[in-house]
């Protein structure tokens, strides 16, 4: 023992301090509530507020108890409470506290309209560990409400906001405005830059997902109505090109690969799930389809974790448009095109995404890996295109370097 | 500030912290503010904090956890104090650990 050091600190994201074996869970989302005060018009999973089916079929405090119990176990130090609107929930509060009694640090997702001076003193008292995440649907009353459609939110949000600023309770904003404008991401980056605790950008939601039970047909063509077409959606991702461009060629030098049939090309279900507000274990946020979702009042999440969500990440797609195209084209990573995505815009997990795959052909030629005209899984020579997305330097012995990374 | 740590005292895990061992590391993680001034980084203790902090159960003075340890381990005893005396007082400073109640220094 001759150590004069017994102790470190180390920055939330360094999942080394596992020198080794990492824990089974490292991260848990946990859906409250699928109901909502607002009603955003973009949203994919909000439910009314007053809706008692959906709040008689939600898990009880014991049930969410039990859950996070389990996680803790398993090593999980990190949960997420989102939802609909989390806050909605009566007991949020024995539920957070629960949470960090045994050792969790906590993420919130709100949109902030039910925040009060109460919850602030708790947050003061008990902090949550993480930054609290809030939705942003607008800079002014219009606008704001334009989404939430409902009145008065736009009040309710900023009185939110207010109080977590003055009773210093650390958080960032993430915009999702609607329609997607240039003008509008300026004016939200302008005000999100004064908050004390926005380090880094929050990417903003520019394409939002359909809803996320298959329900409500009516919705879902309103939000498709939202989605800008593609060459718009590019000029909005790209308004601070240089920046945009560097990191897309980074990304693509890192994860550009030929996928093959296998459907799983994420992290989705490693050391990580979310537990839906009925108590269903799924492999992420988004995938709800029946088949890939562990009910966890018949199980445990250590056995969804070792026996189900592997079985899962092994399948294999069918789908001859799917196999034709996804499965050849290397750029299947950067595409938004996955099992889940899938499953939400034609209820079956290894469909081609029209919308999707323009996209990222519009991205894609824009850093200059394609030409116009070009399709990603006719394109022979990717390796040497992506080889050369980035410039090559020589260092002071004429040795060529690769400049990569980050 | 180093904060003196008292021999014949008995010190304790705070109830404001949780410790959690995971995958062989010890983490300790703040219930309420003001605990050991992390806000987003983890606390960790190394395998000689780990070994120190085990002995910290509320029932042994810190005198008799430095003999016991002596005993167990390898280096010499003034290593071991050295160490004790070490973590304790930067565990007291953090108020990761408390005296039990009824020490007085």
């Amino acid at each position: 023992m001759k150590t004069k050091s017994y102790s470190t600190k180390c920055p939330v994201q360094q999942v080394t301090i596992w020198n080794g074996k990492k824990p089974s869970l490292l991260h848990l989302d946990m859906e409250l509530t699928e109901r909502c005060n607002n009603n955003c018009v973009h949203c994919y999973i909000n439910l009314p507020a007053a809706d008692l089916d959906a709040r008689r079929n939600e898990l009880s405090i014991f049930e969410i108890k039990k859950i996070l119990h389990e996680a803790s176990s398993l090593g999980c130090l990190d949960v997420c409470f989102t939802g609909g609107e989390p806050l909605l929930r009566d007991d949020f509060e024995e539920i957070y506290f629960f949470a960090r009694r045994i050792g969790l640090r906590v993420m919130i997702v709100t949109n902030s309209t039910l925040i009060t001076p109460s919850l602030t003193r708790l947050f003061n008292r008990i902090p949550p560990l993480r930054k609290i995440e809030v939705s942003v649907y607008g800079m002014d009353r219009e606008s704001y409400e334009s989404v939430s459609r409902v009145s008065g939110s736009f009040d309710a949000f900023q009185a939110g906001i207010n109080l977590l600023l003055e009773h210093h309770v650390p958080f960032v904003a993430r915009a999702a405005l609607f329609p997607i404008g240039k003008e509008k991401l300026r004016e939200f980056e302008a005000w999100a830059s004064r908050i004390p605790w926005m380090d880094t950008p929050y990417a903003p939601i520019t394409s939002p997902y359909l809803r996320c039970r298959g329900e409500q047909d009516a919705r879902n063509a309103d939000i498709k109505k939202m989605r800008l077409p593609p060459q718009q959606l590019l000029a909005v991702e790209s308004r601070r090109t240089a920046e945009y461009i560097r990191g897309l060629r980074l990304f693509c030098a890192n994860f550009c690969r030929i996928p093959g049939s296998m459907l799983f090309n994420c992290g989705a279900g490693m050391g990580k799930g979310n537990v839906d507000a009925y108590g269903n274990l799924q492999l992420c946020l988004i995938l709800r389809h029946p088949d890939t979702v562990y009910s966890l009042k018949d199980g445990t999440i250590a056995d969804a974790l070792v026996n189900f969500f592997p079985r899962i990440r092994e399948l294999q797609a069918s789908d001859p448009l799917y196999l034709e195209r996804c499965a050849q084209c290397f750029l299947r990573s950067l595409c938004e095109q996955c099992p889940a995505v899938s499953w939400l815009e034609t209820r079956k997990i290894d469909g081609w995404l029209e919308y999707f795959c323009e996209f990222t052909h519009a991205q894609a030629r824009f850093i200059g890996l394609l030409n116009e005209g070009e399709l990603s899984w006719q394109v022979i020579d990717w390796k040497e295109r992506v080889k050369n997305l980035l410039p090559v330097l020589s260092d002071e012995n004429g040795r060529m370097l690769e400049v990569g990374g980050k | 500030m180093i904060k003196k740590v008292n021999l014949d005292l008995v010190y304790i895990p705070s109830q404001d912290v949780v410790a959690r061992e995971i995958e062989g590391v010890v983490i300790i993680v703040p219930i309420v503010s003001g605990i050991a001034d992390i806000e987003d980084e983890l606390f960790t203790l190394n395998e000689t904090g780990k070994a120190i902090w085990q002995q910290l159960d509320g029932k042994k003075k810190l005198g008799e956890i430095i003999k016991s340890m002596a005993k167990k381990f390898s280096a010499t005893p003034g290593e071991i104090r050295e160490d004790v005396l070490g973590l304790t007082s930067e565990l007291l400073r953090r108020r990761i650990i408390v005296k039990t109640p009824g020490g007085q220094d």
